[in-house]
């Protein structure tokens, strides 16, 4: 592969990928060139694939082959970021947003809109339909306005599984620009200037890391991919690794000859078969192309890629834990310095980037340092992937500046909170991270002012919550959490946590005392001091920010012997008022454990006996409730 | 241990060839124990201390190394799982819509806490934590089949169409 070729691929492939960024008459005419009248895109990533988009991808080609067009594309896509909507399918060139389809559209798509050229308007995404009957593009809806793609701009645009869409978008160039342009002190250089930091977690700067292995003297180091997406509820590692893999094998290869590395390994998580699957496509086809393997581009540099399944553990985010399951070990980490820069996997220098931080590099280096800090707040520069979770309308992936306020994230992009309810706080940071009330809502978010509210920035997953939440069960929540995931090799993390526990598992039972709050905040701040690694350190910070922020609800758990939100188990009761009971029997139908059955007892004017609750059976999952057309069922 | 370490272990000369290969793989490569583990899981569904005694001596480890790490990783089972894997996910963004209840209901129905198999072998529950799926939370899956937006009430036709044998979506 030379420079030439490289370039050949992408003046022939850029064209019909350029059909998928202009609407309208521009896309028309570019459509025209290419060869496809038409191209239709399909989300393939995890969400859409859970509700269905491969039978979907199955009907449209079947449907297109059955009446004969040939002169359609249909390209699975990595995730559009509108997971809730799934499965999702757009049409260029007019750019018009397909949601929730069922393989039982197709043949309507194909022949009213495909064939006949009327765009089946009711299938459409409906805040795409104006008024008027006019369609809006992607990118003028409320969900993409706001946000700003860098680190996903390939991810639902691209064939993943297609390096030649790749290279068409500038694939491969920032690779070739630093092996016959730039020294590895420039790479470096670059690094420190572009301000990136560290996307996993603690927001360490990315130059900063690759300037100390480089330092550190050594013929092998290796570079490493945290692709172990442990938060539950994040999803942004994945759904990058899904639609935009050769990213991160381009940056990667980047970080070795900055370092001096010729090895690198991706550990990501077992529990993502699309993203290996795809992981795998493209190394096969970044080696066959020469992108990986012996004398890139004919620089004399050589790397090489290896893939590593991790097996479950969540501590293996941290970087020395994950290297010891590289390494084929327990995944407990171990004391730092030594910092893997200096002695890391298999005991060389290491650096180790998460899938997100990698993403952007191959950016920073077309575009320049200065182009990326220019985005962002003061300390915290470029933009941030969130995956938005919970009680919230547009739940899915979001990419935003960094400084951008919670309030338009949630408000603005994320739609609000369903069914009328009220905001009560947003969880950043995961299970190190800490929930941030509705009076900070408009607090610019970057990597410090998450700290002072108690929060973190974690790996971006951004979980809505409202009314109904209880802050003392979610925080008991991530402490199950944490006490599952501990490794066991520190006193203060293995112990603490259990402990922990068991103070919220006492006041969510009602049997709290008000000393248990002293208590919980002296060991914690004993946690954070002396645990060995981050996840330790870290595991207090979700209990800690709802008792500073949300201390009334354990105050009312604790002498009131009562949940705020009505979710504490041992704190709430279902029953049923006989008096309204007309005996329909739909409670006792759709209780999914058989708890409710019949009395003896018929009320006044009602023809059927009234039906009742074991409460022994009752799981308080709400479904009587919920369903009674009488209002007979009460939450007490 | 509990009665489960009891249950008989069952590999076939098949599979050991099949062991013995993935074993012959991984010999010489750094770290090679976790791959190991993960096809040997793949091959026979859990990982008997009959297996994790044939990869130690084929990697030249010790038992209790090789017992370490199975034990360390949620994804290792020490126990068989049943003919239908039901998963329910328990990742904050499905906690926070109330997976938890999903959860209860289905170990009600079956009678068994998560992480357990029914006794005739036909279903095992484990709790995970996030498929990924977050925009249909909640979330279970049932082998390779993915349910999302369920509530309580629908757990029992879901098991039911597994338990007549086949899934029926």
């Amino acid at each position: 592969m030379t420079v030439a070729d490289l370039n050949k691929i992408k003046t022939e492939y850029e064209d019909l990928v350029k059909v998928r960024k202009v609407v309208e008459e521009e896309g028309k005419k570019l459509a025209e060139k290419t060869g496809y009248r038409k191209q239709i895109l399909v989300c393939g990533g995890t969400g859409c694939t859970s509700s269905g988009s491969r039978k979907v991808i199955a009907a449209l080609e079947d449907e297109l082959k059955a009446q004969n067009v040939n002169d359609v594309l249909v390209v699975k896509t990595g995730c559009f970021g509108l997971c809730a909507l799934g499965p999702i399918m757009i049409v260029y060139p007019e750019g018009c947003f397909y949601s929730q389809v069922k393989p039982e559209n197709m043949k309507r798509i194909v022949d009213e809109h495909i064939v006949g050229g009327n765009i089946c308007k009711d299938l459409l995404y409906k805040e795409t339909v104006h008024e008027d009957g006019t369609i809006l593009s992607l990118s003028e809806t409320n969900f993409y306005k706001k946000q700003m793609r860098i680190a996903l701009e390939n991810c639902g645009v691209i064939d993943p599984e297609n390096v030649k869409e790749y290279i068409a978008t500038e694939g491969y160039q920032a690779l070739y620009k630093v092996l016959f342009e730039m020294t590895p002190d420039d790479v470096i250089q670059t690094m420190l200037d572009s301000g990136l930091r560290g996307r996993g977690g603690g927001g360490f700067p990315t130059g900063r890391k690759w300037a100390f292995a480089k330092a550190s003297k050594g013929d092998v180091k290796y570079v490493c991919c945290n692709a172990d997406e442990g938060d539950p509820g994040a999803f942004m590692d994945r759904s990058i690794l899904e639609g935009d893999p050769h990213a991160v094998l381009e940056a990667m290869t980047i970080a070795g000859y900055a370092i001096g590395a010729h090895q690198g390994y991706i550990y990501v998580r077992a529990e993502y078969p699309i993203a290996v699957e795809r992981l795998k496509i493209a190394i096969a086809q970044a080696r066959e192309y020469g992108f990986l393997g012996k004398n890139i581009f004919g620089s004399g540099f050589d790397f090489d890629i290896e893939i590593r399944l991790g097996a479950g553990a969540f501590v293996c985010g941290e970087e020395t834990a994950l290297m010891n399951s590289i390494e084929g070990h327990r995944g407990e980490p171990k004391p730092r310095p030594p910092f893997p820069a200096v002695k890391g996997l298999f005991g060389v220098p290491t650096i180790l980037n998460n899938v997100e931080t990698w993403s952007n590099i191959p950016k920073i280096i077309r575009r320049g340092a200065d182009w990326y800090a220019s985005m962002g707040t003061e300390t915290s520069k470029g933009t941030k992937v969130f995956a938005l979770g919970g009680k919230i309308t547009n739940v899915g992936l979001v990419e935003v500046p960094m400084g951008t306020t919670l309030r338009e994230i949630i408000e603005e992009i994320g739609g609000g909170i369903p069914n009328g309810k009220k905001f009560k706080a947003a969880q950043t940071g995961g299970p190190s991270g800490g929930c941030i009330p509705a009076q900070h809502i408009d607090t610019p978010i970057d990597y410090e002012n998450l700290m002072k509210l108690g929060s973190m920035m974690g790996s971006g997953g951004l979980i809505v919550m409202d009314e109904d939440t209880c802050m003392v069960d979610i925080s008991k929540f991530y402490l199950n959490f944490t006490v599952d995931e501990s490794c066991g090799k520190c006193t203060p993390c293995r112990v603490g946590t259990r402990r922990l526990l068991q103070y919220l598992e006492k006041i969510t039972e009602g049997k709290g005392e008000m000393k248990d709050l002293e208590n919980i905040e002296d060991l914690a701040q004993h946690m954070k001091s002396s645990s060995l690694c981050a996840l330790g350190q870290s595991a207090p910070n979700p209990i800690l920010s709802t008792i500073q922020y949300f201390r009334d609800e354990y105050v009312d758990h604790i002498e009131n012997k009562h949940c705020t939100a009505g979710v504490c188990k041992s704190l709430v009761s279902f029953e049923i008022i006989k008096d309204k009971c007309i005996g329909c029997g739909l409670c006792a139908r759709n209780c999914p454990v058989s708890a409710i059955s019949k009395t003896d007892y018929i009320a006044p004017g009602k023809k059927l006996p009234a039906m009742e609750i074991d409460k022994a059976k009752c799981i308080k999952c709400g479904v009587c409730e919920s369903n009674c057309k009488f209002s007979a069922i009460i939450k007490k | 241990m509990s009665e489960k370490s009891l249950i008989p272990f069952k590999g076939t000369p098949e599979q050991e060839a099949e062991l013995m290969k993935v074993i012959e793989a991984h010999r010489t490569q750094p770290g090679g124990l976790m791959p190991t583990l993960q096809e040997a899981q793949g091959i026979y569904g859990y990982l008997p201390v009959e297996v994790q005694k044939m990869i130690a001596d084929g990697l030249g480890l010790s038992l209790s190394e090789v017992f370490g790490v199975a034990t360390f990783y949620s994804q290792f089972s020490l126990t068989p799982k049943g003919e239908h894997r039901i998963s329910v996910c328990l990742g904050t963004a499905c906690y926070v819509k109330g997976s938890d209840k999903i959860l209860e209901a289905v170990e009600q129905k079956l009678g068994i806490k998560s992480g357990e198999c029914t006794a005739d072998g036909k279903f095992s529950i484990d709790a995970c934590r996030c498929v990924g799926a977050c925009g249909l939370a909640p979330v279970m899956t049932i082998d390779e089949d993915v349910y999302g937006k369920i509530t309580p009430d629908q757990v029992s036709k879901i098991l039911e169409s597994y338990s007549k044998g086949g899934a029926d979506k």
